[in-house]
């Protein structure tokens, strides 16, 4: 074929294959670039960017019209104690890093050490739930106290859902690495949950510092 | 030798229910959406009846005040979340990996979790019915209203309402992500960006609109949820909250969403007027162009919607609503010179093409006026804005729906619709349409405002509110020769064949109905339309 763009069939190694078998023309990864799974993966943190945006909206509009900041009657400073806080950042921080030492692991084709990390962060991540969960029964304030109690906890709740959803991906991810199903070739799922696993990080820091310390 | 290895995964292709209830095949899913579509449709209408039954003469014969409230808030979200938006995406869904000559969508199951959510989402829309009163608070779910549960939606209506919502919305998040994939990904050889046929190009544009802009009503809905269930502060002004903030978030989404409405039937009617004025699209790359705009735009004009709140910087957003007439008249002046000039074959699809052009220019000159702020503080929440949105979105959308349906209806089924009978329903879902939604300009600037159920009969309101009944009822009928000629045509229609329009694009390449792995082989693209190139080899080029 005389595709005058060149990039599209070019160069393809499947090439033959693909002129004349219409379902092994699927394969246009062959051509480089982006692989689909990774792609829609990005394409729907794209969309949960925007529905925190949502969320952090409704946060600084609440913020914006309340003076002064934070609302006198209020039982909670957590500005004064962001130490806890500070530890499960740093918690998901380490498992975001470990997330993408398996990564890097399963490129070079070493399943052992991604294995050994991939545990590691599915256990940062249940550590950070707990933390969480322990936060809430002390935190001394419900979701239904005032305007900032209802902010605190949706956000920092679908936070949490998210990080149960990246522990879930994950542990799916370590189940079918100790199975052998991953190699250096094959691993567009690690790569996908690991990019999940760092946005859910960034929304963490995102969040803890407009919560506790901004 | 390809053909060989190809038998084993035709031959498992089974018919029957449960292939329908299991498929992941694009062209069956489309379909799947369509038909689904339909029946929202028919439902979506039964309510209106039943709006305009109440509203032939003054006084409360037909539903009292709280019925009502259902009726025309069921009757919206049912439009626009359960036929439009979907109607449209079934149409992408069933046209677009054919057209990029795909053999399916990027991920097929995914395609399959995003129909299955809409027949789900929408009964627990429609259960409020039988558990003490469906939402009645209108599409928008105004807070604090829809939070009060002693004025509006006494039942569990609004909870099914929101819950149905979000499931919709995450359909229309997954389906948005596949279509991206598979335009960027599964394009065939040769069929670079600019090659792309324009309802691809409009799908695309919708579909990065509901990836940017559905999960924040998403976010707009779980609030009001816990609002509603859990004894949050976000909206009611009397517990700390903002009100606005419903609104703001709300049409952050609902603005884009118009365009999500009417894109992809733009883009329906593009692929149809150029093959039957037997001309290219004039202007194809002003076209995209035009359509990448009116989406970028589409994200700064929301609080238009909100002029009367007096908290909006009015200029900022009256000026943006203005600018996206600009690539609006682009666009009308693409079809138009496609038209001029041309070869017409007045067939029922290109009939309702052009209902959908004059109709639409209808529906985007009375927008503008709304667009003027001081016009806008008169026509505020009166008949004026539904006879607006009606234009746009039945005059628009729902006219390219039809012209699609008999556009592609060959190429669905291997059978022709009968021209006949869809002339006549052309004819009278014109006439109706005119007759139902024309006299509410009129009674928009004779200030009736909108959702009420009764109004005085010294008004002056009783003529133009009859006329728009009698209109509302011929749409019904209307529906008569479209279904007869669907059950008809389905087996004993004429024989299509694979290209019965001499169309330009590659999904007439292969046979009708497509095979499930869609092409044998593609034709070579060196254009935009390829089976243009195909029909005249050599010349030209």
């Amino acid at each position: 074929m005389t595709a005058p763009s060149g990039a599209l069939t070019t160069g393809d190694p499947g090439h033959s294959v693909a002129e004349h078998n219409p379902v092994a023309g699927l394969a246009h990864d062959s051509r480089g670039g982006i692989s689909n799974p990774i792609l829609g993966m990005l394409l729907f943190i794209c969309s949960e960017v925007m529905f925190f945006s949502g969320l952090f909206a409704a946060y600084f509009n609440v913020r914006a019209t309340t003076t002064p900041w934070p609302p006198p009657g209020e039982h909670f400073n957590l500005h004064a104690e962001p130490w806890y806080a500070l530890g499960l950042t740093i918690v998901l921080v380490i498992s975001s890093f470990t997330c993408q030492f398996a990564v890097w692991a399963i490129r070079r084709g070493d399943r052992t050490g991604f294995i050994r990390n991939i545990s590691v962060t599915v256990v940062l991540g249940i550590v950070f739930l707990l933390g969480q969960i322990y936060d809430y029964s002390t935190i001394g304030f419900g979701l239904s106290d005032g305007t900032f109690g209802t902010t605190f906890y949706t956000l920092t709740g679908f936070h949490g859902a998210h990080v149960f959803g990246g522990v879930i991906m994950l542990s799916v991810i370590l189940y079918r690495g100790m199975a052998g199903q991953f190699s250096a070739q094959h691993h567009d799922a690690v790569e996908a949950a690991s990019l999940y696993w760092h946005f859910v990080d960034v929304v963490w820091i995102a969040l803890f510092s407009t919560l506790y310390i901004l | 030798m390809a053909t060989t290895a190809l038998t084993p995964a035709a031959s498992a292709y089974r018919s029957g229910l449960y292939e329908w209830l299991t498929t992941t095949d694009h062209k069956k899913i489309g379909i799947l959406y369509v038909v689904n579509s339909f029946i929202f449709f028919f439902l979506g209408g039964i309510l209106a009846l039943g709006i305009r039954t109440e509203l032939a003469i003054p006084g409360v014969q037909f539903v009292d005040g709280e019925v009502y409230n259902q009726l025309f808030t069921m009757h919206g979200t049912t439009m626009i979340f359960l036929f439009i938006i979907p109607m449209l995406v079934g149409f992408g869904n069933y046209v677009v990996p054919l057209q990029i000559g795909a053999p399916d969508m990027a991920f097929p199951r995914i395609n399959a979790l995003s129909f299955w959510m809409l027949p789900l989402g929408g009964i627990l829309l429609f259960l409020g019915f039988i558990t003490g009163g469906a939402a009645s608070a209108g599409w928008t779910s105004y807070a604090p209203l829809s939070e009060d549960r002693t004025l509006a939606s006494v039942g569990s209506g609004q909870d099914l309402w929101i819950m149905g919502l979000t499931l919709i919305g995450t359909s229309s998040i997954l389906g948005g992500i596949n279509f991206l994939v598979t335009i960027f990904k599964m394009r065939a050889p040769g069929l670079t960006l600019f090659r792309m046929p324009i309802l691809v190009w409009t799908v695309l544009v919708t579909s990065i609109l509901q990836v940017l802009a559905t999960p924040v009503l998403t976010s707009a809905l779980i609030m009001l949820f816990i609002d509603r269930n859990y004894g949050g502060h976000f909206f009611d002004p009397a517990t700390g909250g903002t009100a606005i903030l419903w609104q703001n978030i709300f049409w952050f989404y609902s603005h884009p969403a118009v365009y999500i409405m009417v894109l992809p039937a733009m883009g329906m009617i593009s692929e149809i007027l150029p093959v039957f004025s037997r001309k290219p699209l004039f202007g194809y790359k002003a076209f995209v162009f035009a359509t990448a705009g009116i989406g970028a735009l589409g994200f700064s004009v929301w609080a238009h919607h909100m002029f009367t709140t007096g908290l909006v910087f009015l200029p900022f957003f009256s000026l943006m609503t203005f600018l996206i007439a600009v690539p609006t008249g682009v666009k009308m002046f693409n079809w138009i010179f496609t038209l001029w000039r041309g070869k017409l074959t007045f067939s029922t699809p290109l009939l309702f093409a052009v209902g959908f052009l004059s109709m639409f220019l209808l529906g985007g000159i009375n927008g503008a006026f709304s667009a003027a702020v001081p016009v806008d503080f008169a026509l505020q929440d009166t008949y004026w804005v539904v006879a607006h949105l009606h234009y746009v979105l039945f005059g628009g959308s729902v006219f390219g729906v039809f012209a699609g349906v008999y556009y592609w209806f060959p190429k669905m089924t291997g059978r022709m619709l009968d021209e006949g009978l869809g002339k006549l329903q052309f004819v009278m879902i014109f006439i109706g349409f005119n007759l139902t939604f024309f006299p509410m300009h009129q009674l928009g600037l004779a200030g009736m405002p909108r959702r009420i159920a009764d109004y005085a009969s010294n008004a002056g309101w009783n003529d133009l509110n009859l006329a728009a009944t009698i209109g509302g009822f011929l749409i019904a009928a209307s529906m008569i020769p479209f279904l007869s000629n669907v059950f008809i045509s389905r087996r004993n229609g004429k024989i299509a064949g694979d290209d019965p329009w001499q169309a330009n694009t590659l999904e007439w390449a292969t046979s009708s109905p497509p095979p499930p792995y869609n092409f044998d082989h593609l034709p070579e693209i060196r254009s935009e339309r390829p089976l243009f190139d195909l029909r005249h080899r050599g010349t030209g080029h």
